[in-house]
């Protein structure tokens, strides 16, 4: 290797750098969190997106090792590639961090959000309703003579659809959970 | 020891367990408990100061001058309030420092109890990690692994919160090496390819430059050997920042200064026109970068830190090597060293001459006068009159404070405390506590401006009490200088607010405290004034009175990059364009 020879850059973090950060093209991440599930951990780790003005798109979290403590985090969040790697060594450092990983880059992996969406109508809309529901393979979890609920898993463009297709037809409230992700394979 | 005891007797023993020898501390109704068992044990002393910010930083004092962890005893509310300026101080400094801090019993918690304040949320930001314990059971264990993050990896300032009732109620004592400490275990070797990949672009290296930092004094001794044996074996030209000024020696023969906004002309430019950059345990800070898309254009950057979050932060580099610097520095020596000592040193002694064009500029120059003492004439005396002595310097923040950085030699690491990162005024004072109680036979002098002095001069009572014999040089330009300076060059001359009316008398004030004071305002009397000083065996408060409106010099103006940096008076108007206008 040529050491020499290597491009040079800088990143756009700093309020030093005097050029426009909204030139450089901006990437969304899926990362994924195991921390010890102790008290206030979770305000930590959004402590440091807002205090570092990081996004969040989306964050769940759940305690998935209940006898080691553990909870795992799923974030969503959208920077450019420098960003997103500060993202990931400011996480990394957290003392009650055990791992992080980019499911974005590490690999095929899968993306699941559960929502609960309650529509109200009569007549024609609510045959429509049904229908679309079926399609998109929702569950209807309560029903009124005027209303459902409609229970929808799917990756966020998929329920996002589902939200645009139930506007028209009466669409009062949507509850989402967030992503869930995790990779594919071995 | 183990078995049962009160939380409040735990504390005090884990600070043994610890090797705690200092506390510095204040209390109140929810540490009584642990107050009462540090009155009835002579192991530990118990530094009583005067404001909790002054705890916390002479504990960062005492642990930047020693390299063990400092440690800070304060009670619930406003005492952990107090001492959050220093937490995050230590925070942006990599300073070890324990805070334990009393709270209101857990059964009141969240009942708006008297001196009640949500404790580790408000330290959340910044501390490097917090605790709460609820249960006496845990308390030894988390005081053990509050040591242990602290020290460990990037060093920083950690909080352990403890209910009143935890500290009454009894529980198992877990002694340091039966405790976990979890799973926090920063990595301390580089990995191996990347240092050879470091060392291959030393070998090519024509126009290399060494860029120092606190890092390596966080390292400890043996990094700043190191360092001089690289710098030595290679002939390369090495700069500090401020932070980590000592670890090569200035006198030493590859010596730049510092670099940065207020750094020698050298040095920058050396930054500027490198092309190979060796960055040791520094982090590419906005006072060192300047503007970042005008940094260094022409170099390979290498940069060795514990840290990865510290990587390409602000800079992109090409070879980052994660590890510690003790370690790294060792494998890329025996890298270099078994593929032959190999530099480029023809190139090498080119790039020298061109530096010594660059030292030939003479940026530390200034007018001196026969009339008034000249800011930077104080210092220069300071260090004439106390060189090769076993000497301590602590600063305040301001224009004194980077005069000091260049007037002042520093020969070794651990014998410059300065707050760089925060920028905190009033920080000097109590770290020169912190540092003369670690070091009672040194000379600790604290160079101050007088309006940071003021910020936190209720800590003379703590040095006349514990018969602390620190020095304040208080260089008094009756101004803000800093700020002044800045508005000089930024916003017209317009000085709003930036002069400090009404001083006190500070001999009369030395004296109050019990104290000497000293005053001098005639360049002609400056030697005597200060080995006065010197020789006086107790605290001192020096009064210097000083040109007015002296600027510190040289300076790159925010927003511009190392090859635009001023020189004198003659050429700041205008300097600072609207661009740069909203930096800091
Ligand atoms: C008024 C004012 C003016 C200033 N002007 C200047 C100036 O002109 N020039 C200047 O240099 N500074 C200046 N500063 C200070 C500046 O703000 C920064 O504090 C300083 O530059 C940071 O120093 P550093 O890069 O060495 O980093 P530090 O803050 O000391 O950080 C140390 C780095 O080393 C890493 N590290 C820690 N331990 C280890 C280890 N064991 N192994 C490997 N890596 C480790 C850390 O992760 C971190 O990245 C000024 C400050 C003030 C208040
Ligand atoms: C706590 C705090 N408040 C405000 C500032 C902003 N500030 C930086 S330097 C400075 C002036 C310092 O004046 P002085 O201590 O007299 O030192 P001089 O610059 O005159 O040497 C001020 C107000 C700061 N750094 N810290």
């Amino acid at each position: 290797m040529n050491a020499l020879a290597i491009k040079k850059g800088s990143s756009r973090k700093s309020a030093y750098d005097l050029r426009n950060p909204l030139d450089e093209h901006q990437e969304t991440h899926t990362l994924t969190v195991l921390v010890d599930n102790e008290a206030g951990v979770l305000a930590r780790v959004i402590g440091l997106f807002s205090g570092r003005g990081y996004n969040i798109d989306s964050l769940t979290v759940a305690e998935v090792d209940h006898q080691g403590h553990r909870s795992r985090i799923t974030i969503v969040t959208t920077g450019t590639p420098a960003v997103i790697e500060q993202i990931k060594h400011q996480l990394e450092r957290m003392v009650p961090v055990y791992s992080v990983n980019d499911l974005t880059v590490e690999g095929p992996s899968v993306e699941r959000e559960l929502a609960l969406v309650k529509v109200n109508c009569t007549g024609e809309k609510r045959v429509e309703a049904m229908r679309t529901g079926e399609v998109f393979r929702a569950n209807v979890v309560d029903s009124t003579l005027e209303s459902f609920v409609f229970e929808l898993t799917g990756g966020p463009e998929k329920i996002d659809a589902f939200v645009a297709l139930m506007v028209p037809l009466g669409l009062v409230e949507v509850s989402r959970t967030g992503v869930a992700a995790i990779a594919r394979g071995v | 020891m183990a078995g049962k005891m009160t939380g409040a007797q735990m504390v005090v023993q884990a600070l043994k367990d610890q090797g705690v020898d200092t506390v510095f501390g204040y209390p109140g109704g929810a540490v009584l408990p642990i107050y009462d068992e540090i009155f009835q044990q002579n192991e530990i002393r118990h530094i009583l100061v005067r404001h909790e910010q002054g705890a916390t930083h002479a504990a960062e004092g005492y642990a930047r001058s020693t390299g063990k962890p400092g440690v800070v005893l304060v009670t619930s509310g406003p005492g952990a309030t107090n001492a959050v300026t220093g937490m995050t101080d230590a925070l942006m400094d990599s300073i070890p420092i324990i805070v334990l801090t009393g709270q209101v019993p857990t059964f009141m918690i969240g009942n708006d109890a008297f001196q009640e304040a949500d404790t580790v949320g408000i330290t959340r930001p910044c501390t490097k990690h917090n605790w709460l314990v609820k249960d006496t059971d845990r308390l030894a264990e988390t005081i053990h692994q509050a040591f242990h993050v602290a020290t460990h990896g990037r060093p920083g300032p950690v909080l352990v919160d403890i209910p009143k009732d935890v500290q009454f109620a009894t529980g198992r004592y877990v002694a340091p090496a039966k405790a976990s400490t979890g799973h926090y275990n920063p990595q301390v070797k580089g990995d191996i390819d990347a240092i050879t990949a470091a060392v291959e672009a030393l070998e090519n290296a024509e126009r290399p430059v060494i860029y120092s930092g606190g890092g390596v004094v966080n390292s400890g001794p043996a990094a700043s050997q190191l360092l001089r044996e690289l710098v030595s074996a290679t002939n390369f030209p090495v700069t500090s920042t401020l932070m980590g000024l000592g670890c090569y020696p200035a006198s030493g023969a590859n010596w730049l200064g510092m670099l940065g906004m207020h750094g020698t002309y050298e040095a920058n430019w050396a930054m500027h026109d490198c092309d190979y950059m060796l960055c040791i345990g520094a982090r590419f800070d906005d006072r060192i970068t300047g503007r970042v898309d005008a940094f260094s254009p022409q170099s390979v950057k290498v940069h060795i830190d514990i840290d990865p979050s510290s990587i390409n932060k602000n800079i992109h580099v090409d070879i980052p090597i994660v590890g510690d610097i003790g370690h790294v520095l060792e494998d890329l020596l025996r890298v270099w060293k078994a593929r032959g000592r190999k530099t480029r040193s023809e190139a090498v002694a080119k790039w020298w001459a061109k530096i010594e064009e660059w030292r030939a500029v003479k940026s530390l120059s200034y007018v001196n006068s026969d009339s008034t003492i000249k800011p930077q004439y104080a210092l220069q005396r300071l260090e004439a009159l106390t060189k090769g002595r076993d000497r301590y310097i602590t600063t305040e923040v301001g224009q004194h404070q980077m005069w000091a950085a260049q007037f002042l030699g520093f020969e070794d690491p651990n014998r410059w405390m300065t707050s760089g990162g925060l920028g905190t005024m009033g920080y000097g004072m109590p770290a020169s506590i912190g540092v003369q109680v670690a070091h009672p036979d040194a000379l600790v002098i604290n160079v101050a401006g007088e309006a940071s002095w003021l910020m936190n001069m209720q800590e003379m009572g703590t040095a006349v009490q514990y018969r602390l014999p620190v020095k304040q040089f208080i260089v008094n330009n009756e101004r803000l200088g800093m700020v002044r300076q800045w508005q000089e060059l930024l916003h017209g001359e317009r000085y709003s607010h930036s002069w400090s009316e009404s001083l006190p008398d500070f001999v009369k004030l030395a004296e109050a405290f019990g104290a000497k004071g000293i005053l001098c305002d005639n360049p002609a009397d400056l030697d005597d004034a200060i080995q006065e000083m010197l020789d006086y065996d107790g605290p001192v408060i020096f009064d210097c009175v000083v040109e007015k409106h002296e600027n510190c010099f040289p300076m790159i103006p925010s927003g511009k990059a190392h090859n635009e940096m001023l020189l004198g008076s003659a050429s700041t108007k205008g300097a600072i364009d609207v661009g740069g206008a909203v930096l800091v």
